[in-house]
């Protein structure tokens, strides 16, 4: 029945030698996967969305629609 | 506090084997009593303290007796199976039974899931039977004129309403 001496001291320390790094690196490629798959994306749709963006067209389809309080379509 | 807790533990886990067990198998026990003194040290079943306050069986028969006059001398001298009496006359569950568990989440799930669809039924007739009528803003009608005037306005045209909608077909891309 001589079992050997556990373990006594260190347990914290050992256990965070451990997890952490392995914390740090999940997190960084939790973060890195959200920048590349929704910020980036995003920031792309808007850029393309504003390249070709003409406001005036925009602005006289909506008037024509008649949603504007400010002007009326033309024809009034 | 954590005293009082484990006294409800011990009563709780009491009252459960006492329903499961027969009476002639809790007689040698210390919970054959119908009122537990809570005032004097209780037995528990804990994983946190190995060595509870009092011994699981304190009403030894002579047999047992015997065992703890000889447990007195060198335990070179007892046997396995005295070694194991001892360990039941001590404990009531090892760590290995206590860590068991049991089927009991079973029952409890279903249970839950009977009460949610007893639930289910009851709000369900409370919308046939007590909810009033929708408002207005909900009808066809309504909504395919302010769908007409979302998209008119360009709601969210980057990523969103407007952008699922064709401007020069006319139609829903």
């Amino acid at each position: 029945m001589s079992l050997p001496k556990p373990a006594m001291r260190g347990l914290l320390a050992k256990r965070l030698r451990f997890h952490l790094p392995i914390a740090f690196g999940l997190s960084l490629i939790a973060a890195a996967a959200f920048k590349f798959t929704v910020t980036e994306p995003r920031k792309q749709a808007y850029a393309d969305f504003y390249k070709h963006y003409d406001s005036t067209k925009e602005f006289n389809a909506m008037r024509e629609a008649g949603v504007f309080e400010s002007v009326r379509p033309t024809g009034k | 506090m954590l005293a009082s807790r484990a006294l409800v533990r011990g009563l709780q886990s009491g009252f459960w084997r006492r329903v499961s067990t027969s009476s002639a198998a809790w007689a040698a026990h210390t919970h054959d009593v119908d009122v537990v003194d809570c005032s004097v040290p209780q037995y528990n079943n804990r994983l946190d303290t190995p060595l509870p306050d009092v011994p699981f069986v304190r009403n030894l028969s002579a047999e047992q007796k015997k065992l703890k006059e000889k447990e007195k001398g060198s335990w070179t001298q007892l046997t396995k199976e005295e070694k194991l009496a001892l360990y039941r006359l001590t404990h009531e569950l090892s760590y290995a039974e206590m860590r068991q568990g049991s089927k009991e989440w079973m029952t409890v799930l279903g249970g839950i899931f009977i009460f949610l669809g007893f639930t289910g039924l009851l709000v369900w007739w409370q919308r046939v039977y007590v909810y009033g009528d929708v408002p207005h803003t909900l009808s066809e009608e309504w909504v395919a004129q302010q769908t007409q005037r979302m998209i008119d306005m360009r709601v969210n045209p980057v990523h969103g309403f407007s952008h699922k909608w064709d401007y020069e077909k006319k139609q829903w891309k």
